[in-house]
């Protein structure tokens, strides 16, 4: 039985109290005793030789403490790439180093050169104004088509080329493919771009260095998604500092949306700069820095081709991409636009031939990485974008063609011509409840209000999957990972009863604080708030992998399961002693451990009090404690699916689109906290609807980020949405975890830019213009244009 | 942000006076200038706060004339204007946002003449003068391109006086990221002509747009302007809207503005 508050319980989350009420402790807010600032000098070319950087005048500035250059770093290991992918003709990847602060080189605007470190941080902004740095401007490489052709302009001289690696998934599947394509009745192609967006998390990223002597310990506090993973790289590859001689700590943070997953140059400075000026070393990003230095998301250009029958049968999808990773590989940079886009490149069609090409490239901007979705929502919009034209040239109802081509509830699990086997799902069962929270039959109607209101009316429909959770280990090792992807939880039940879980994953607005106690009292049967997760701290939590990829419950929430399983088979040990019963004889239900055939029990907290005072135990048999630790690795990823439909309404005069109506009729299998799960789809489609129609991160020929600013770069604000209607009633249980959950996170994200794209061209179309495409932003400028040629 | 000197004078001739000094700057509500400021991109020596300066907040009706203080904040104006030139301000309540409206003042807004602003397509389309410390300018005298106007470097503008004409509207169409104007529209209408001006679409800053005034003094109505749109020459092209978008856009939010009169 459930226990009040449990499994399926729409709590509200308890950390909103400290959140909502100024309470939070983030990164920004620890300064400890003796705390110097820190202040980095950052290109303002996009590729430039550097000469010399002469720091003499900015020494002796006042309150300056130290000023560091990237030849200080030259010696140390490089930031590395965190997936190795091989191209087509089995040559590795090009990994150039990417080093703490630029050497040599700079190459993209905001690549920091030298960092100043004073007492005050207005001292350390003078400071870098007074440093002298004689940087020749070279011609730079914005755009992919660009660099590719250019063999003189080289984002790095030492690779020779300025591509990363030209990958092909399936490559057995290649010839295929382009047979069947030759021989198709029908082929649809779209050319398209996914629009590079500026993550823009609301608090922006701070590092916090400090060192003790005493022992030889460091400690970073810092804005980080997956603490002990930066530990990892620090230790390992950049600053060699033993791990068990480093915390690192991420304590509450104001989102990260992809760009805290990653290990930045800034927290290897204030580390390094803490040890050897002997004092905590502070640096808190600005907002222009975070546009300039943060890892950017998507920035995609595909080439993709549907292969159908006459009767909207897919036959085959073909893409050919071009994926920006900028100016230096971030962690997860090379693997986003291959393994998490490239194999789902089926969707949730039983498409028999799929073949996906990308060629990664260095440019001179800054580097991109996984953004909420990552590499996911770059599929699903080339082919529902596709699926769309192909309908519309068929004839065939956008909705029909879908379910043409869906698996069918009984084909599960389904090997998917993409490479991955979908556990579970049931696409039809979406795409009716959709269809009825919708209100398709209706949209005919409201057309024709439109209409007399002078507006265009269209509806846009979607089907999406996705793939959370990325694993088992052994599989992504042999793909090229170079990390495991497993979780962990220490479960400790306390001498009084209440519980301390430790857990790899780091909460920053997903709701672990709640969900996962919920997770325990459900299995317990004890009041969730007499659970607490404890997180982000690499000196309290065993080793996890962190918070991306809507991994966090599926992952480590199971690995909270194992670990509560392990505790009720060693207390029910205890209480078979305490009763003095065969522990098989022992059942635990609702709390209470009760003997069968008799009325003998005893409850949960007797058992973990016995624990801890074991004065009468068999030490031979029973070790005293009650604390137990799982790492979890899954079987398989998980498959959230989904059915999104928009509607929308633009206004010929101006190209002005107004979404009316946005419905996610999503699959995410068991839900734990409904409240938190329809938090994590509106907020995901607060996003894919800021893409959609607002955000665009534009670099000029020059390499000057146009959209640097909130002045520029429209984030999506409440007035810009419609009311979101968010329903994950439609669910299948994931078949491989325990819980049975799939993730949440990313959804709104991944489901809602096609779905607003494909509204929009409807409108255009039924309005009697022949607009096939418009690249993201789909804002009022381009619609305008589109309409009048 | 660079350190800097603040005062605050009580009266026109204290503020005259602390704006005679090397580096002075006006203060109006700071939603420019402070976040200027805190990207080191202006290092004035001395601020010279505006706001609390003896009869340069307030809004007052004289006649067929809407006197407004320098230092009267958009809010106000939304709010105590709105029987007296609706049009003027409902303007005001459009600006920025309900923070920006309650610091923001009319003459840090008119002396900074953002070519996308709000305030000066209202003073331009309604004929206003802006009076300062030393005498007075009319708008069509005032505004002289991006960022530029008749000021002298040390003039304050104490208040600014609008005629109040039989009706007026503005329109403004809001560039997504900034929602400062991609291109605003006054249209205003008076017993001797109509007044249409443009404030985010052009190279040269806030206009006047004549050949709408011609056709609308004729005929007041948006079939007089059926079909017209700015002159694409002049307009601004960013990532934000073409030179041919803008031009088009003036089109249409200038019979949206005329049929805003009612």
């Amino acid at each position: 039985m459930a226990a009040d508050g449990g499994m399926g319980h729409a709590t509200k989350r308890r950390e909103d109290v400290r959140f909502l009420t100024g309470r939070g402790k983030y990164t920004d807010d620890y300064t400890p005793a003796k705390t110097s600032y820190c202040a980095f000098a950052r290109s303002t070319v996009a590729n430039g030789k550097i000469n010399s950087i002469d720091t003499t005048a900015a020494a002796e500035m006042p309150g300056v403490v130290a000023v560091f250059k990237g030849e200080d770093f030259a010696e140390v290991g490089g930031n590395p790439a965190g997936w190795a992918i091989v191209s087509r003709d089995g040559t590795p990847m090009q990994e150039p180093k990417r080093p703490v602060l630029a050497h040599g080189k700079v190459r993209h605007v905001g690549d920091a050169y030298a960092a100043v470190i004073a007492e005050t941080l207005e001292q350390a902004m003078d400071a870098v104004e007074a440093i002298d740095a004689d940087i020749d401007e070279l011609d730079a490489v914005i755009d992919m088509a660009g660099a590719l052709a250019n063999d003189n302009t080289l984002v790095h001289d030492e690779i020779g080329t300025n591509m990363c690696f030209d990958w092909g998934w399936i490559e057995d599947n290649r010839a295929a493919t382009e047979e069947a394509i030759k021989n198709a009745p029908h082929v649809t192609t779209l050319k398209l771009v996914n629009n590079r967006l500026v993550p823009n998390a609301l608090e922006p990223r701070c590092s916090i260095g400090e060192y003790d002597p005493g022992t030889g310990d460091y400690r970073l506090t810092t804005t980080s998604q997956n603490p002990h993973l930066t530990r990892l790289l620090i230790s390992a590859f950049v600053l060699g500092i033993a791990e068990n001689k480093l915390t690192v700590h991420s304590p509450d943070m104001g989102g990260g949306f992809g760009s805290k997953i990653y290990h930045y140059g800034e927290e290897a400075l204030v580390l390094a700069a803490a040890k050897k000026l002997n004092r905590p070393v502070k640096w808190t990003s600005t907002r222009t820095e975070a546009f300039l230095s943060d890892a950017h998301g998507r920035d995609h250009v595909t080439k993709i081709e549907l292969a159908c029958e006459k009767d909207g049968t897919f036959i085959a999808f073909r893409t050919e991409t071009m994926a920006n990773v900028g100016a230096y590989l971030s962690n997860f940079s090379t693997v986003t636009p291959t393994f998490l886009h490239g194999t789902l490149m089926a969707g949730n069609y039983t498409v028999p031939n799929v073949y996906v090409n990308v060629k990664t490239v260095f440019t001179n901007t800054a580097p991109v990485d996984a953004y909420r979705g990552a590499g996911r929502p770059e599929a699903t919009f080339s082919l529902e974008r596709v699926i769309d034209k192909a309908a519309r040239e068929l004839g065939i109802n956008p909705v029909e063609i879908r379910r043409k081509n869906f698996v069918k509830p009984d084909q599960f699990p389904y090997a998917s011509a993409a490479g991955l086997e979908y556990d579970s799902g049931n696409y039809d069962a979406l795409m009716d409840g959709l269809e009825m929270r919708a209100d398709l039959a209706g949209f005919e109607a409201r057309c024709t209000t439109s209409a007399k209101n002078g507006k265009l009316r269209g509806l846009g429909i979607n089907s999406y999957i996705e793939a959370c959770g990325i694993a088992p280990s052994n599989l992504v090792g042999v793909l090229g990972s170079r990390i495991g992807l497993y979780d962990a939880a220490t479960v400790r039940v306390n001498a009084t009863g209440n519980i301390s879980v430790m857990v790899g994953a780091h909460s920053h607005g997903q709701g672990h604080e709640t969900a996962f106690p919920q997770v325990v009292a459900d299995m317990l049967g004890i009041d969730p708030m007499s659970v607490e997760i404890v997180h982000g701290d690499t000196s309290k939590i065993p080793f996890g992998m962190g918070t991306y990829g809507s991994r966090s419950l599926a992952v480590c929430g199971s690995a909270v399961f194992r670990a509560t399983e392990k505790i009720i088979k060693k207390a029910t040990l205890i209480a078979a002693h305490m009763v003095e019963a065969k522990p098989e004889d022992v059942n635990f239900t609702d709390g209470e451990f009760a003997v069968k055939g008799t009325n003998k029990k005893v409850s949960f907290g007797d058992v973990a009090l016995k624990a801890y005072i074991p004065h009468d135990f068999p030490i031979e048999a029973i070790e005293p404690g009650l604390e137990e630790t799982a790492f979890y690795d899954p079987a398989n990823f998980t498959y959230p699916a989904g059915a999104y439909a928009c509607e929308v309404e633009v206004d010929p005069d101006t190209g002005k689109v107004e979404i009316c109506s946005m419905v996610a009729m999503d699959d995410f299998g068991n839900v734990v906290n409904p409240l938190i799960v329809t938090g994590q789809v509106q907020g995901g489609l607060a996003q894919g609807i800021g893409q959609a129609l607002l955000e665009h991160g534009v670099y000029d020929e020059n390499g000057q980020l146009l959209s640097g600013s909130l002045m520029d770069y429209a984030m999506p604000r409440a007035d810009d949405l419609p009311n979101l209607v968010v329903d994950h009633s439609n669910a299948t249980a994931c078949t491989h975890n325990p819980i049975g959950v799939k993730g949440c996170g990313e959804a709104g994200a991944i489901g809602s830019p096609p779905t607003v794209v494909n509204a929009v061209i409807d409108a255009l179309q039924r309005g009697g213009h022949d607009v096939e495409h418009i690249d993201m932003p789909v804002s009022p400028g381009r619609v305008w244009a589109a309409m009048n040629g | 942000m660079y350190n800097f000197e603040f005062t605050k004078p009580k009266t026109v001739e204290e503020a005259a006076t602390a704006m005679a000094a090397e580096g002075a700057q006006a203060l109006g509500g700071g939603q420019t200038l402070i976040p200027t400021m805190k990207q080191r991109l202006a290092s004035p020596e001395v601020l010279v706060s505006m706001t609390d300066i003896e009869g340069m907040v307030g809004v007052a009706a004289h006649g067929n004339t809407l006197t407004i203080g320098g230092a009267t904040t958009h809010a106000q104006v939304a709010a105590d204007a709105a029987d007296l030139f609706p049009g003027l301000a409902a303007l005001a309540s459009g600006i920025g946002d309900p923070a920006v409206r309650n610091r923001g003042t009319i003459g840090g807004s008119l002396a900074n003449n953002d070519p996308a602003a709000c305030y000066p397509a209202g003073a331009l389309g309604s004929g206003a003068t802006v009076t300062t410390n030393k005498r007075d300018i009319t708008a069509d005298d005032y505004f002289q391109g991006m960022f530029e106007t008749a000021l002298d470097e040390d003039e304050i503008i104490t208040s600014v006086s609008f005629p109040i004409p039989e009706k007026a509207n503005y329109q403004k169409f809001e560039q997504p990221a900034s929602r400062f104007a991609l291109v605003g529209v006054f249209a205003a209408k008076f017993n001797d002509g109509v007044r249409v001006a443009v404030t985010g679409a052009s190279n040269v800053g806030v206009h006047r747009w004549t050949e709408a005034e011609t056709a609308l003094n004729s005929n007041f109505s948006e079939s007089a302007i059926d079909g017209m749109s700015g002159n694409a020459n002049d307009m601004i092209a960013d990532l934000h809207g073409s030179a041919k978008y803008r031009a088009h856009l003036v089109g249409v939010l200038t019979r949206r503005a005329v049929a805003g009169c009612g």
